[in-house]
């Protein structure tokens, strides 16, 4: 009896803590939502609000009203066009040059240096790998005189080269090859061997084209990186003819002062790139950051 | 089975022997780029620190530490010091704490997940030029934010955001009829704040991912077991998610650290460094391309790195190498 009591007594008070549960759940399914629906519209606003001044006249722009505060009432696209005569479409392609060198490049020496670091056993193979990674943590302003020099002495400085070739590889492409690399099976490579093919050509025909998905990732991490890149740009490059996006956004800025919506169709402009691939590749996008947040 | 194999006649083995110089060969082209632009330059720009170095001109004389002397007795070099300090305090705990909240709101069945990732992760990846332009504009006197300020009834500082150099704890401490606060006690400038504002609002999504991703490694069934043991949301919270988020924590706090001690692009493009928004970094690049003190600067970068070196080596001491990989 006295047990059968005792039983009952924990049945009810499980059931009625499931039931507390339940209701605390449906609290925090609300909290949730209202809280993530303000954030977003948070995130949503400053972009929204450069895309509407861009089309509107200065006079406009500066009466801001509840009413075309994220709207225009007349809009006018003038300030595309004058950014077209300021010389953006140069800028456009130096950035796309200097991105596609990055992605092609990267691609390549990463994969390579992240195989042979993942399957090949040669001396001092994990000292350097140590070291490489260790440069993840280093500034790119503590090592930008030094590079400045060099850059002048090579004869890059105020070139394309000066902004492509000291980031023809990456530690963080040759992280990720790497833990990919060593995530797939020996079998594949082994059955090449047994064929008699070299390393090279076992990375290359058989590991490389097994590595779309790596190499999709570290693809879209370095372009996005060389996109949005300003430090080198803007220490080694002083030729207008060879900015990129962010270099001339920033120098008109200083020009144009507070001609906020001539720099806002700028700002538009170099966005929208970035915003087609992410939406195309999101998952990718995530899918890194989470990556590299894990890999410490 | 057959790698272990390989491994144990690695003497007698063609592929072993392959190995030992196609690996250096692989590896090459990228130690080549990693020689002169990163490993090369940091040991450069450590002897440079110790010279004086006028940059138009050849010449690197030896001056053992007098720059050393020089940047710390210097104001400038303590404002930027302080900027950085303040800075990386009132961003990083913010924006961590920010995205631990949004990633555990985020992480349950709810609807619209992706639409929210989405959106929260988009400032992340967008150009640090373009939003700062786009918070220059909103910034402004008569921009987004003093509109609605205004709108609700609330005062905007003046001068506004932006070009407004007093700082904010002495401000609200003059309130109280507190005057002449030491610099350390002032805190960031109005203009800073606004830049670390901003900072916020672009790092939390990054900050959400990293924690989302942590979140999704703890696996379900330890909840589902610690609910039958009657234990509460709150308590679950408290002794399964947090003590998991551990080491997450740790990572995303050390690479706010990380990057708000280099934070540059944002001072270059909205202030130019003025109204206390000069940081380390953006000190660095004035010494070295305005002011032409190339040594001064280098020895700034090297003061730079150690600080950098020492979040680093703690980090990593928290964490310890096995909860690493």
């Amino acid at each position: 009896m006295a047990v059968a009591t005792g039983q009952a007594t924990v049945r009810r008070a499980a059931a009625s803590a499931d039931e507390r549960t339940t209701r605390l759940d449906a609290i925090l399914k609300i909290v949730a939502y209202v809280v993530l629906v303000l954030m977003a519209m948070l995130m949503f606003v400053p972009f929204a609000f450069s895309v509407a001044t861009s089309f509107k006249t200065q006079a406009e722009a500066a009466r801001l009203d509840w009413g075309n505060m994220l709207w225009v009432r007349e809009p006018i696209t003038d300030w595309y066009r004058q950014v077209f005569d300021l010389g953006i479409g140069g800028w456009f392609l130096n950035s796309v040059v200097v991105a596609a060198v990055w992605v092609v490049s990267r691609c390549l020496l990463d994969a390579l240096a992240g195989y042979a670091f993942a399957r090949m056993t040669f001396p001092g193979r994990n000292l350097v790998f140590v070291l490489v990674v260790s440069t993840l943590m280093i500034p790119g302003i503590v090592t930008l005189i030094p590079r400045y020099i060099l850059l002048r002495e090579m004869g890059l400085y105020n070139s394309v080269g000066a902004l492509t070739v000291p980031f023809l590889s990456s530690a963080f492409g040759i992280f990720l090859m790497k833990q990919f690399f060593e995530s797939l099976p020996r079998e594949l490579e082994e059955a090449a061997r047994i064929d008699g093919a070299s390393r090279f050509r076992m990375f290359w025909q058989i590991a490389l084209p097994n590595a779309a998905p790596a190499l999709t990732s570290l693809a879209i991490f370095t372009f996005q990186g060389s996109w949005n890149n300003f430090l080198e740009p803007v220490a080694f490059i002083s030729n207008p003819d060879l900015y990129t996006l962010p270099v001339g956004l920033a120098m008109l800025r200083t020009e144009q002062q507070s001609n906020f919506p001539l720099l806002m169709a700028v700002a538009v402009i170099s966005t929208i790139p970035i915003v087609i691939f992410y939406l195309i590749f999101q998952r990718y996008f995530v899918e890194g950051q989470s990556r590299a947040g894990i890999k410490g | 089975m057959a790698s272990v194999g390989l491994g144990r006649r690695r003497s007698r083995d063609p592929l072993a022997a392959e190995d030992a110089v196609a690996g250096w060969v692989f590896i090459a082209p990228s130690m080549l780029v990693f020689l002169a632009f990163v490993f090369g330059p940091i040991l450069y720009v450590a002897w440079l620190s110790f010279r004086e170095w006028e940059v138009v001109r050849p010449e690197k004389t030896w001056i053992g530490l007098q720059n050393y002397r020089t940047l710390f007795a210097s104001d400038d070099f303590q404002n930027a010091f302080r900027n950085t300090v303040w800075f990386a305090l009132g961003v990083v705990p913010t924006q961590t704490f920010i995205g631990l909240v949004l990633a555990v709101l985020a992480n349950r069945k709810i609807r619209g997940k992706t639409f929210f990732r989405t959106a929260f992760y988009f400032p992340s990846i967008s150009s640090s030029i373009v939003i700062s332009i786009i918070f220059l504009w909103i910034y402004s006197n008569n921009g987004l934010l003093n509109f609605v300020l205004r709108e609700v009834g609330i005062t905007p500082p003046r001068p506004p955001w932006l070009n407004n150099p007093n700082g904010v704890i002495a401000q609200f401490l003059g309130v109280f009829g507190v005057e002449n606060v030491s610099a350390w006690l002032a805190g960031p400038s109005f203009a800073l704040l606004s830049i670390m504002m901003m900072n916020v609002w672009t790092t939390a999504g990054t900050m959400m991912v990293v924690f989302l991703a942590g979140l999704q490694d703890v696996p379900g069934d330890v909840y589902e077991a610690s609910s039958l043991d009657g234990a509460s949301r709150w308590q679950q919270f408290r002794d399964i998610t947090v003590p998991l988020l551990r080491p997450v924590t740790l990572f995303v706090v050390t690479l706010g650290f990380i990057g708000t001690f280099q934070v540059f692009d944002q001072i270059f493009a909205m202030t130019s460094g003025q109204n206390g928004t000069t940081t380390l970094a953006y000190l660095i690049y004035q010494d070295m391309f305005r002011n032409f003190q190339g040594g001064y600067a280098a020895a700034q970068a090297m003061v730079l790195f150690v600080v950098i070196l020492v979040i680093y080596l703690v980090q990593r001491r928290l964490i310890g190498p096995t909860e690493q990989s």
